[in-house]
């Protein structure tokens, strides 16, 4: 994408939005991203509304203070991914480096979690008298590990760009007049967030 | 090469038809219209050497005129659609105690449930058959239309009938046929290898045969 | 002089300083106009593919009774002992539809077309992202295989009708198809990823990359509608991947969200798959209204007759495109009194399509006609498309459509736009776009004579399938002589299969013309057309940047026959004003 700014960075232009182009092709990639998003959760609530006795009760098979903080470490990581872009903004290389990394190292933690999670509900949870609950347990089971498990596919990517964004962090390549690709990043990474926060509250509380 | 609508037997089909026609009328119409203008347009103003083309870009009163010749012709098609529609499928349509069938799709065949000699479904003289749809002529009736497996369509184009039967789901329709004879059901969801052949007899009766069908077939089970 | 900047300097370099590997200059090239020639092979060839598929199926609805010439060569699970399976003929119904809507006409309409004229329309170098533009075309070729190798895998390709409504498609024990089955979903997740990043480019180098003096109002229709169909690709496509890896776990992983067995839904399926399905018929007319106007508008001399009712009739279609997916479910089991406002605003869409067919009309009329190839098929479009939308008519008529539903009313209303449409301005933008794509002309008289063959043969094949369908057919029967109803037509089905392969062959005349042209045909000049639009200021082919200088923009797009300028009948885009100064210039 550096080649893409650089090619039209000396051209003259008709005034499109105020807003450099990777930042404008981010927001709507994440436009596609709601609608696949609205796909998945659509669905979860005609199919819960169509079988609700498919559903266990909040916190009955599910972890939910397990996941409670789950949720806040994913929070936590948006904070620090804000302050990332704020040091590259200031130039603040040593910020720099501590809160993308900071932000990598909380994204692999919330993975780490979620694992933790799969594992003692496929391994050690019981669900309308069968042993483990899993993507075959029902509609419920269904429902919760695609759309988690989408979700985490999204994290997992982040933590994948965050890492190599962190690379850069450690060789210098951010700062004042080169911020972009981590603002670009933040987006993607704040909207991961958005989503886990209405999936945590559908899917765990409701 | 016989391209028209099959007989009509039924008393919505008297509906249907006619609202076919109407909207082959309009539309033919419209088609004329808009077919000889480009084929007009195409011979009148075919290129000729030194004529220059008009320059304009457009005409806000030619754009009104068909934007709004269309859309009341449509408006007033969607409100009479509406309303014959409401008549075969609203809610309030499904005639009070009309005869009913159960009829249960499956791969690749239909199974009937007839109501028996009391005349009431769900009740313990019920009988099945398979593939043969036997029911009365000049009263409505209505089908209770079930799949066991994948999604089929009841279709019976003399009646001019077609219903999803969909697996989890039981889906009343009516109709009331016109006149006796024997048809068939064909099966318009593509539903597996013998999608093609999944076809059913249909008799249609006068009241007194099919109660005396009904009593014979009751009496051999 | 050809001039290119050079990545990361912002210097520029002379082209010939750079030299490209033939990998990288023609394979894994990131230049939009190459890779829109990679769609355009790739398209043509499943387009082949495609047509194949269906002319088998003819040959079976023609004549159910006989053995399929050359059958032998195919192995035992697609013809017994000379006779066509039904199982075989399922997964051609399924493939035909599949392949030449997502692997043959939307990525002609949009890979091609999107990536070779959006910023040769819009004065910009390439796209804003090139890289990403490669790899959706690099997406499409696994996909591409998975569907070719699907038809040789045990169970043969998938055969639950190109609408894969579940439970048939999720259930292996009843369609007797697993891996075909499962190879096409995977295929349909690629093409979507790839459509889905096609759109974020499309959609991003329109809002940010126009030339100077390139305002909203002064986009060609064609850019127009391309960007609302990227719009509607970018929207709808992700629920059919939401929808597509659905009902992937339920046919691998064993879940039930459209299995009523487990508590899933049939009809949720049948709701995403419209939700995305409708959109997806407009992203296959959009584009084709857009490359029509344009041809059309060059061929009459004369600016598109209401250009802003054309943008807005095109937005309204794409908005109300989203509110209308019920109208393929009136006979599904869906409540009967959602009907009624699916047809109120299936009956309200036609009103901006009819828009539309006047305007073309108005653009011919008191014109300086030239009936080149492109113009022909421009023309075409305009006439077939008109059946195709009238005929529609019928079915968003709700009782209307309880007969005619699932009936071959509906196959030749599908075709009457997407082939008498879709496929019909295509093939005119090919003829018309073809000389700035490889700098030769096509042949005309070849074009011409291809023309009047598929419109004759397209309406041989199409218009009696309306009389078919009235009779009753359903779509999709391998073989019709079970039913009484259905033993008149036999004779038409018979004269449609001899026109359908009419239809096929002509289309090898295309594709002589095509390869021939391309090695032999006449030279072409930059503006063969005398075309107003920025693509046809600079040289065919346009070198790598597209542009010696940034174009600067200062009329509207279609200035053609202005009064105020003698010595020609077209003013282009990027004339100065101070040269020529037309009263009317757009905006």
């Amino acid at each position: 994408m550096a080649h893409a700014a650089a090619a039209t960075a000396g051209r003259a232009h008709e005034r499109g939005l105020d807003v450099y182009t990777q930042k404008v092709g981010m927001w709507i990639f994440l436009c596609s991203e709601v609608m696949f998003f609205a796909g998945l959760i659509g669905s979860y609530i005609v199919l819960r509304f169509g079988a609700s006795d498919a559903w266990g009760e909040p916190g009955e098979v599910l972890n939910v203070p397990v996941t409670a903080v789950n949720t806040f470490i994913l929070i936590c990581s948006s904070v620090t991914m804000v302050k990332a872009f704020a040091a590259a903004q200031e130039g603040d290389q040593k910020s720099i480096k501590i809160y993308t990394l900071a932000t990598a190292a909380l994204g692999a933690l919330f993975l780490g979690v979620q694992g933790y999670e799969y594992t003692e509900l496929i391994l050690h949870s019981e669900w309308q008298g069968s042993h483990g609950f899993t993507p075959q347990a029902g509609l419920y089971g269904a429902t919760f590990f695609t759309m988690t498990g989408f979700h985490g596919f999204h994290v997992f990517l982040g933590v994948v760009f965050l890492s190599w964004a962190s690379i850069r962090a450690f060789r210098g390549h951010w700062g004042p007049n080169n911020y972009q690709g981590l603002e670009v990043l933040g987006l993607y990474w704040h909207f991961v967030d958005l989503v886990w926060i209405i999936l945590f509250t559908i899917v765990y509380l409701i | 090469m016989d391209w028209s609508l099959p007989l009509n037997l039924s008393t919505q089909g008297v509906v249907i038809d006619r609202l076919f026609w109407i909207i082959a009328v309009l539309t033919g119409v419209a088609f004329i219209l808009v077919e000889a203008g480009i084929i007009w347009f195409s011979i009148k103003y075919r290129r000729r050497d030194g004529q220059k083309a008009h320059y304009t870009h457009g005409s806000k009163k030619a754009e009104i005129i068909w934007t709004a010749v269309p859309a009341v012709i449509l408006a007033v098609l969607g409100i009479y659609s509406g309303g014959v529609w409401a008549d075969i499928r609203g809610a309030s349509a499904l005639p009070q105690d009309a005869l009913t069938f159960n009829v249960v799709a499956k791969q690749f065949e239909w199974n009937i449930t007839y109501p028996g000699s009391d005349g009431r479904i769900d009740t313990a003289d019920d009988f099945v058959v398979r593939n043969q749809f036997h029911f009365p002529a000049n009263e409505p009736v209505i089908v209770r239309l079930e799949s066991e497996d994948v999604i089929h369509s009841f279709f019976v184009p003399e009646l001019r009938v077609k219903q999803d039967a969909v697996p989890g789901m039981t889906i009343p329709i009516w109709f009331e046929a016109t006149g006796t004879g024997e048809y068939q059901i064909a099966c318009a969801e593509l539903c597996g290898l013998g999608h093609y052949s999944m076809d059913a007899q249909v008799v249609i009766h006068d009241r007194a045969d099919f109660d005396a069908w009904s009593a014979g077939q009751a009496a051999g089970n | 002089m050809a001039t290119i900047v050079a990545e990361g300097t912002g210097q520029a370099i002379l082209e010939e300083h750079h030299p490209q590997t033939f990998l990288r200059k023609y394979m894994f090239s990131t230049d939009h106009k190459i890779i829109a020639i990679q769609f355009l092979i790739y398209t043509l060839f499943f387009l082949m593919i495609g047509g194949f598929l269906a002319i088998m199926m003819r040959y079976q609805i023609a004549w159910p009774d006989q053995t399929l010439p050359g059958g032998g060569i195919l192995p035992e699970s697609m013809v017994a002992s000379g006779y066509m399976l039904p199982e075989f003929y399922n997964s051609l119904v399924t493939m035909h539809g599949s392949i030449m809507v997502f692997l043959a006409i939307m990525p002609m309409l949009v890979g091609v077309y999107a990536n070779y004229l959006i910023p040769l329309q819009i004065g910009a170098d390439d796209m804003a992202f090139p890289r990403l533009n490669m790899m959706s075309f690099w997406l499409m070729v696994p996909a591409g295989l998975l569907t070719l190798a699907s038809f040789f895998v045990v169970g043969g390709a998938a055969s639950s009708g190109w609408t894969l409504y579940a439970p048939l498609s999720a259930r292996p024990d009843l369609s007797g198809v697993e891996l075909g089955q499962i190879y096409w979903l995977l295929a349909l997740v690629l093409i979507g990823l790839s459509s889905i990043l096609g759109s974020v480019n499309y959609i991003t180098t329109v809002i940010n990359m126009r030339a100077p003096g390139m305002t909203w109002f002064r986009m060609p229709l064609t850019v127009w509608a391309l960007f609302i169909t990227a719009i509607l690709g970018l929207l709808a496509m992700p629920v059919l991947s939401a929808a597509g890896i659905m009902l992937l776990f339920d046919q691998t992983i064993g879940t039930t969200f459209f299995l009523p067995e487990g508590g899933g839904q049939p009809l949720l399926w049948q709701h995403l798959f419209w939700f995305f399905g409708h959109p997806e018929v407009y992203i296959l007319i959009l584009p084709a209204m857009g490359f029509t106007s344009e041809i059309i508008a060059a061929g009459s001399r004369k600016p598109v007759f209401g250009y802003h009712a054309m943008v807005w009739a095109i937005i309204s279609i794409a908005f109300l495109g989203f509110v209308v997916w019920g109208h393929h479910m009136f006979q599904s089991g869906m409540n009967p009194m959602l009907g009624l406002s699916f047809t109120i605003s299936t009956l309200l869409i036609a009103v901006p399509s009819a828009i539309k067919t006047f305007n073309w009309m108005g653009t011919m009329w008191r014109g300086n006609l030239h009936f080149h190839t492109a113009m022909l098929f421009a023309v075409g479009f305009v006439a077939m498309f008109a059946i195709g939308g009238l005929s529609g008519i019928f079915m968003a008529s709700t009782p209307v459509d309880i007969y005619i539903h699932d009936t071959y009313f509906i196959v030749a209303h599908i075709h009457y736009v997407l082939f008498g449409g879709s496929l019909f301005a295509l093939f005119g933008a090919i003829y018309y776009w073809f000389p700035k794509m490889f700098g030769r002309m096509m042949n005309e008289k070849l074009g011409k004579v291809h023309f009047w063959l598929t419109l004759i043969f397209f309406n041989l094949v199409f218009f009696p399938m309306h009389g078919v369908g009235m009779a009753g057919m359903m779509r999709r029967i391998y073989d019709s002589s079970g039913y009484a109803h259905l033993q008149g037509i036999q004779d038409t089905n018979a004269l449609i299969t001899f026109a359908a392969l009419g239809l096929y062959a002509s289309g090898f005349l295309f594709a002589f013309n095509f390869f021939w042209s391309m090695k032999k045909g006449k030279k072409a000049e930059a503006n063969p057309w005398n075309a107003t639009t920025l693509e046809w200021q600079t040289p065919s082919p346009p070198m790598h940047g597209n542009w010696a200088e940034t174009p600067v923009v200062y009329h509207g797009p279609h200035e053609f026959s202005h009064p105020d300028v003698e010595d020609k009948d077209w003013l282009a885009q990027n004339e100065r004003p101070d040269v020529v100064s037309p009263a009317g210039g757009g905006h």
